[in-house]
């Protein structure tokens, strides 16, 4: 590959589940091994372990299963993440174990991602757990759903046992908030459709699973139409050459903000224009998400960490009072009458519950309006109140302006994901 | 540009300088651990992007095994000159002159392990909070489980089972007195993006990195440079070869590679070709299926 081409690969982040057996670590092993992103002492290194093992086949999951206790107990705990390139896309994988803390993992590994490979496999059809991580795909809205129906060769590659789960899956999706979704019968293990095209399923016109990853169209996965531009930090070099520069750094999260534009500051209320854009030490004319940028302004005005630029006729809300869609990732249970502490963007405010409004069962995705009992790995929607305005969309406009974290004040730890309703 | 999206290299850039502001405004004493090599290049590179026209708020603190290549000591005093920073050395002489650390002894010794403790001080002395380094997932699997903020309890031990989630791009720093967290801002970089990057950057390196005549030797498969501080055993044997390296640690630890490539356009084309991962030299990370993890559970990088 030239330097040329490589400079204009594109960026995809995916996110894969699946249940134990569905072979999903055979899968990435696949994806890594055809891309050639496996290297020679990686293979000696399992190879040798496998034999160790007494196993007759490589098993491709201790490329992906690093720490002592996952190779020891044979099972995945935390998210792994894993790369590998074709000339067209540099991929990002979000590996997420499919049992142990499944939520807490899936939710992570989906936070930043462009796409959500689902694998089904193809003898048991659509289970508890393809429900679970479409409702989880759906719910942090990951624009691209794959559904993988695995172990096609199990099943004699009959087209009959796809276009089933093909049904019942769309029956279930209904229901689910998912813009993009596609449908690939593979086999994992002999390679079948997953890099290259299969000849045992010549029923199947559709495109391989390297391809879609490599083709689908990931340019409207951001927003481009509501500016917002949260500040970090203020640089302030105090130089002699750059005497009066003052600077505000951080990263578009909606939107394009050109050089020369009106800009809006929130929380003052304040309006000014834009002076200059630089990305690095490079003066640009606009930017766009998610490039980091430091910006500077024709007026001398008081800005500081968590204030945002946005636009007059562009607004996001403000307000103390938010409902949100939270994922309680913590081992402690919700303690209702606590103060937690709040990170959305740049800004970090303290914040009460006022109600738990339902709670979530993602088996039957049925609301529980009764069951106020909050632990580990529940999904519920919830009233809150901050210490001071936060100014937001919500999630499902905006993924960076929407999403927030709850922390605890004593422990320090991440206690919650929020998806702003 | 009217197709709002950006490339991969500049994603990534435009994440780790993201990384680097969220780390200074949300600590009081960050540092950048500074070992010389590409990756650590990288970070300071990006550390300057992110705060230009301001100098980098950070100091650059490199620990010293006192077995480093001298490429890599040039190299370091004239960067930091170059760009105006402050450099704290940590040395490990320094803590077995002091009983901190014992020399291994043995036919592999190395002070590699030794670096943890001479690490750890440094950060109690200084008062650090928060260590920028320049590891990556793709480098080793222990790293591919860790955070992109990583927390240190107040013994500096990293522990991989209670790891916080990391959603979104909110980070959270929080911790208590004397718990400090390491920072990976290049996480998601592989060993081909650094080297496109300095390439598109036109990023120094230091001499190490290309190919080079050196007096070398073999022991178990590895090509080590002959040294003041490894004794030749009976049947190994000096040799001068061309040779350049990969990655840049202790010399009696990095293997040397056999290469031709003295430009970085060579380099790439060498890197990916390359059948074996860039650590596969390392004598380190070769001691144990876990090693990394066992290191970075005490403290190490």
């Amino acid at each position: 590959m030239n330097n040329e081409s490589y400079l204009n690969m594109e960026l995809l982040r995916f996110t894969t589940a699946g249940s134990v057996d569905d072979g999903k670590s055979t899968l990435i092993g696949r994806l890594l091994y055809d891309s050639k992103s496996i290297f020679q002492d990686q293979l000696e290194s399992i190879t040798k372990i496998s034999n160790r093992k007494g196993l007759d086949h490589l098993d491709l999951s201790l490329l992906t299963d690093g720490l002592k206790d996952e190779r020891e107990q044979g099972i995945t705990i935390e998210v792994a993440y894993r790369y590998f390139a074709t000339p067209k896309r540099k991929f990002i994988i979000a590996d997420t174990p499919g049992h142990i803390q499944y939520t807490r993992n899936m939710v992570t590994g989906a936070s930043t991602a462009n796409v959500a490979l689902i694998l089904i496999d193809a003898r048991k059809g659509v289970i508890e757990q393809t429900y679970r991580h479409s409702f989880i795909a759906s719910l942090l809205q990951i624009p691209h759903l794959i559904v993988c129906v695995n172990k096609m060769d199990l099943v004699n590659y009959e087209e009959e046992v796809f276009n089933t789960i093909v049904t019942n899956y769309k029956n279930f999706a209904s229901k689910l908030d998912v813009k993009d979704i596609c449908f690939i019968p593979i086999s994992a293990l002999n390679g079948d459709n997953v890099v290259n095209r299969s000849s045992n399923m010549n029923w199947y016109e559709g495109s391989t699973l390297m391809y879609t990853l490599e083709n689908m169209h990931i340019g409207s996965d951001q927003n481009h139409l509501d500016p917002r531009f949260p500040v970090q930090t203020i640089i302030r070099p105090h130089s002699n050459e750059f005497h009066d520069h003052r600077a505000y750094a951080g990263r578009i999260e909606g939107g394009v903000f050109r050089k020369g534009e009106e800009v809006l500051l929130l929380p003052s209320g304040l309006k000014s224009k834009i002076n200059s854009i630089y990305y690095g030490d490079k003066e640009i004319s606009e930017a766009f998400p998610p490039m980091s940028v430091s910006m500077t302004l024709c007026d001398e005005i008081d800005i500081s960490r968590g204030d945002i630029f946005v636009k007059q006729n562009n607004q996001p809300n403000a307000s103390q009072d938010l409902e949100v869609m939270f994922c309680w990732l913590n081992q402690s249970p919700l303690n209702l009458s606590g103060k937690y502490l709040l990170k959305h963007t740049t800004n970090s405010v303290r914040a009460i519950f006022k109600e738990i409004i339902y709670k979530l069962d993602i088996q039957t995705i049925s609301r529980n309006e009764m069951d106020k009992e909050i632990v580990s790995n529940d999904i519920f929607r919830a009233k809150i109140r901050t210490t001071k305005p936060l100014f937001f969309d919500p999630y499902r406009k905006n993924r960076n302006t929407g999403s927030l974290i709850l922390i605890d004040e004593i422990t320090n730890e991440t206690l919650a994901a929020g998806m702003i309703v | 540009m009217n197709n709002y999206l950006l490339k991969h290299l500049q994603e990534l850039e435009s994440e780790s300088i993201y990384i680097m502001r969220e780390v200074f405004s949300q600590f009081e004493n960050p540092v950048i651990l500074f070992s010389g090599g590409k990756d650590s290049i990288v970070l300071t590179h990006l550390a300057r992007k992110a705060f230009w026209p301001a100098k980098i708020p950070f100091p650059l603190l490199h620990i010293d095994t006192g077995h480093n290549f001298p490429e890599t000591l040039t190299y370091r005093d004239w960067m930091v000159n170059e760009i105006g920073a402050r450099l704290i050395i940590g040395s490990v002489q320094n803590s077995i002159d002091l009983g901190r650390t014992k020399e291994e002894s043995g036919l592999n010794a190395s002070r590699n392990a030794l670096q943890t403790i001479t690490l750890l001080d440094a950060i109690t002395e200084h008062k650090f909070d928060a260590c920028l380094g320049g590891a990556r997932r793709d480098e080793e699997k222990a790293r591919a489980k860790e955070r992109i903020f990583s927390h240190r309890d107040e013994f500096g031990q990293w522990n991989p089972k209670n790891q916080r989630p990391e959603l979104w791009n909110l980070f959270n720093g929080n911790k208590l007195l004397d718990e400090h967290f390491r920072v990976f801002p290049i996480s998601n970089w592989t060993e081909m993006d650094v080297w496109q990057y300095i390439l598109a950057e036109n990023i120094s390196l230091p001499s190490l990195y290309f190919a080079h005549e050196r007096e070398v030797f073999e022991r178990n498969k590895t090509l080590l440079s002959v040294s003041p501080y490894l004794t030749l055993r009976e049947g190994e044997k000096a040799i001068k070869k061309v040779v350049r390296y990969r990655t840049c640690g202790d010399m009696t630890i990095t293997g040397a590679i056999e290469s031709e490539a003295e430009t970085l356009e060579e380099i790439i084309i060498e890197v990916a070709a390359s059948r074996l991962t860039e650590r596969g030299n390392r004598e380190d990370d070769k001691r144990s299926e876990t090693s990394m993890e066992d290191r970075k559970k005490q403290g190490y990088f």
